[in-house]
C-alpha cells in the first residue's frame, strides 16, 4: 500500500542521487588534470580560464549529452518492451535509429558537415521522421502490432542497405573513417548546440511515452482488455511510438548509434520495481542516463592515442551483461 | 429500459459478415448466456457489447446511451469484459493484476490511494484469492488465474460483467465456482452476460440463453425454449439427451448427425 508507493519514489530518488554522482564524476574527467575549484570559481565570476572554459564547453556539454541520450534509450527501451510485451525489443526495432543514421551519414558522404553545425543533427533527425512516416505508410490502418514490428525491421534494413551503399561509394578512405567512427557513436567534442537541438524533441518525447504509462500497466492484459478498460490502444500505440521517434531520432542524431543500453537497461530494472512497466519508464531512464555517464568515464581512461568509441563499449559491456540477465531471469519470464 | 441491449446489429471483418441482425438486451439481476458453435459469432457478440469493437450497423446501448457516444471512462466503469483465456505477460503479483481494475477511477499520475486498497481487498475477497495476493500470477494454476481476472473485474465494480467462456478448461471444481460468482454478481442493478460451451452449465446457471447460429439468433428465450432437442440438433449438429430437472436441464451430446453441415 503505502509502503509500495514510498518504495517507488525511494528507488526514483536513489537513482537521482546516483545519477547526479556520476554526473560530479564524469566532470572530473578528461584529457587533462584541471582544477576542478577553480574552474567552478572562475565560471560563477563569468572570468574566462582554461580550466572553466574546458568545463563548460568540453566537459559539461558532453556529459549532459551522454546523461541525455542514455536516458533516452533507457526510456524507449523500457516503453517499447512494455508495448510490445516482448523483452527483445530495443529502440533500433522501429526503424528510427538508422533512419537518423542514414540522413548522418548522407550528411558525411557529401561532406556538407562542414557548413555549419547544425547540419549534421538536422539531417540525422530528418532521416528519424521520414523512417517513421514510411513505417505508418507500410502499417496503415493495420491495428497488428506484428505489422508493425515488421514494418520497422523492413525500414531498418533499407537504412542498412543505403548505409552501406554510402560506404562502399564513399569519396576517400577519410570520409569512409568519418562515417564509421559517427556510426559507433560518441559524445566526445560536442558543444551545446548538439544539447540545444536535441533536447526540445527528447522533452517531448519522454513526455509522450511517460504519458503512456498506465497504458502499458494495462497492457499487460492484452490488447482487448486494455482497450475495456477505457483506453483508446490505437491513439495511445502512435503517441508511444512518436514519442520513441522524437526522442530516439535526436539521440542518434547528435551521437550516433550506441546499443544495448535499450535493450539491457530495462532488464536491469524489472525486478527492481516489481515488473510494473509504468514504474519501469522513469527508473530506466534514470539507470540508461548512469550507465551511459559510467561508459563514457570508460570510454576517456581507457583511450591513449585513439579515442575508444561509447557504442564500442556499451556493446562489449553490454552483449554478455544481456546474456547473464537471460540465463538468470529465464525462469521469471515463463 | 434495459441495462444492456444491441438492436439490428451488423459486424464484418475483411467484408465476410460475422454478425447479421442481431437483438440482444440484458435486463438488470440476469445472467445471460450466449451459446453456439465455434465460429457462430459469440465472442465478436460480446466484444461488441464490450465496447472494444464498433458495429458496422445497428445500435448499442449501456443504460439506453449509445456505446460509442459514452467515454471510454464511463463505459470502462459499466462494463467489464473478461477476455478469454486472460492471463498477464508480465510477471505481476496476483494483488496488481487485481489492481488494475482500478484504472478507470485513476488520473494518468495518480498512486493508488485507501479506497482503490480497499476496493482490491474486497473484490480478492469475493473471488477467495485474497490467500495468494502476492503470487506470481503466471505461476498459479488456470482456474486460479480465471478467479484472478474476475476479481480485477470486481475491483472496477461494474455494474454489467461480460465473460468470454471463463469456464474453458477448468475442473468442475473451479467451474462451478466461477458461475456461481457471476451467479452472484447479477442481482439487483447488476448483470451479466457469459458466453459458454458446457449446455449444462448454461441450464443450471443462466436466466436466459442466446443461441447463434452463423453469426444470425436462431432462437433465445428462456432455458427450456431454447435447449431443446430439435434446436441443439439443428445448430450444434448432434443428438442428444436433454433432461430437465430441479437444477436446470442436462444436455448430454449423444452423436453427430451425419447429413449436417455446419
Amino acid at each position: 500500500m503505502s509502503l509500495k508507493a514510498v518504495d517507488a519514489r525511494l528507488l526514483n530518488a536513489a537513482l537521482l542521487v546516483a545519477l547526479l554522482a556520476v554526473l560530479a564524476l564524469v566532470l572530473n574527467v578528461g584529457a587533462v588534470d584541471i582544477d576542478l575549484r577553480k574552474a567552478l570559481g572562475d565560471a560563477w565570476r563569468q572570468h574566462t580560464s582554461i580550466e572553466s572554459l574546458i568545463l563548460l564547453d568540453i566537459r559539461l556539454p558532453r556529459a549532459l549529452l551522454a546523461a541525455l541520450v542514455g536516458a533516452t534509450l533507457g526510456l524507449a527501451g523500457a516503453a517499447l518492451q512494455g508495448l510490445l510485451r516482448n523483452p527483445l525489443a530495443e529502440p533500433g526495432i522501429i526503424g528510427v535509429s538508422n533512419g537518423a543514421a542514414l540522413g548522418a551519414v548522407i550528411v558525411f558522404y557529401y561532406g556538407l558537415a562542414g557548413f555549419a553545425w547544425f547540419v549534421l543533427p538536422l539531417a540525422g533527425l530528418l532521416g528519424a521522421l521520414l523512417a517513421v512516416l514510411f513505417i505508418f505508410l507500410l502499417v496503415g490502418p493495420s491495428r497488428s502490432t506484428v505489422t508493425l514490428i515488421l514494418a520497422g525491421i523492413a525500414i531498418n534494413a533499407v537504412g542498412g542497405a543505403l548505409i552501406a551503399l554510402a560506404l562502399n561509394f564513399a569519396a576517400s578512405p577519410y570520409a569512409m573513417q568519418e562515417i564509421l567512427f559517427w556510426l559507433l557513436g560518441s559524445v566526445a567534442n560536442r558543444s551545446f548546440n548538439e544539447v540545444s537541438i536535441a533536447l526540445p524533441f527528447m522533452l517531448l518525447g519522454w513526455g509522450m511515452m511517460l504519458y503512456c504509462g498506465r497504458f502499458l500497466n494495462a497492457l499487460t492484459l492484452g490488447e482487448e482488455t486494455a482497450s475495456s478498460l477505457g483506453f483508446d490502444v490505437a491513439r495511445l500505440r502512435l503517441v508511444l511510438i512518436l514519442g520513441v521517434a522524437a526522442s530516439v531520432g535526436a539521440a542518434v542524431a547528435v551521437a550516433g548509434n550506441i546499443g544495448f543500453i535499450g535493450l539491457v537497461v530495462p532488464h536491469l530494472v524489472r525486478p527492481l520495481v516489481a515488473y510494473e512497466p509504468r514504474r519501469l519508464l522513469l527508473a530506466s531512464g534514470l539507470v540508461g542516463a548512469i550507465l551511459l555517464l559510467l561508459a563514457d568515464i570508460a570510454v576517456q581512461s581507457l583511450s591513449t592515442t585513439s579515442e575508444m568509441k561509447l557504442g564500442v563499449i556499451t556493446a562489449l559491456v553490454g552483449a554478455p551483461f544481456f546474456l547473464l540477465l537471460i540465463l538468470r531471469s529465464r525462469n521469471a519470464l515463463q | 429500459m434495459s441495462l444492456l441491449s444491441a438492436s439490428g446489429v451488423d459486424y464484418s471483418i475483411d467484408r465476410i459478415a460475422i454478425l447479421k441482425a442481431i437483438d440482444f438486451r440484458l435486463e438488470a439481476g440476469e445472467l445471460v448466456g450466449l451459446i453456439g458453435p465455434n465460429g457462430a459469432g459469440k465472442s465478436s457478440l460480446l466484444r461488441l457489447l464490450a465496447g472494444v469493437e464498433v458495429p458496422e450497423r445497428g445500435d448499442i446501448r449501456l443504460d439506453g446511451e449509445t456505446l460509442s457516444r459514452i467515454s471510454p471512462q464511463q463505459r470502462a466503469r459499466g462494463l467489464g469484459y473478461l477476455v478469454q483465456g486472460a492471463q498477464a505477460y508480465w510477471p505481476f503479483s496476483v494483488e496488481k493484476v487485481v489492481g488494475l481494475g482500478r484504472i478507470p477511477y485513476q488520473k494518468w499520475w495518480r498512486q493508488s490511494n485507501a479506497e482503490d486498497e480497499s476496493k482490491i481487498t474486497r473484490a480478492m475477497q469475493m473471488t477467495e484469492t485474497l490467500a495468494y495476493r502476492n503470487r506470481i500470477v503466471t505461476t498459479l494454476s488456470g482456474g486460479e488465474q480465471t478467479l484472478v481476472m474476475l476479481a480485477r473485474i470486481f475491483a472496477t465494480e461494474n455494474r454489467v460483467i461480460l465473460a468470454d467462456e471463463p469456464v474453458a478448461a477448468l475442473d468442475p471444481y473451479h467451474q462451478l465456482h466461477v458461475m456461481e460468482i457471476l451467479r452472484q454478481h447479477a442481482s439487483e442493478q447488476r448483470a451479466a452476460v457469459v458466453v459458454l460451451h458446457d449446455l449444462s452449465l448454461a441450464a443450471r446457471y443462466c436466466d436466459r440463453l442466446y443461441l447463434l447460429s452463423h453469426g444470425e439468433l436462431d432462437s433465445s428465450g428462456g432455458v427450456a425454449e431454447v435447449l431443446t432437442r430439435a434446436n441443439i440438433a439443428r445448430v450444434y449438429g448432434v443428438d442428444s439427451q436433454v433432461e430437465c430437472n430441479e437444477q436446470g436441464a442436462s444436455v448430454v451430446p449423444l452423436q453427430r448427425i451425419s447429413d449436417h453441415h455446419p
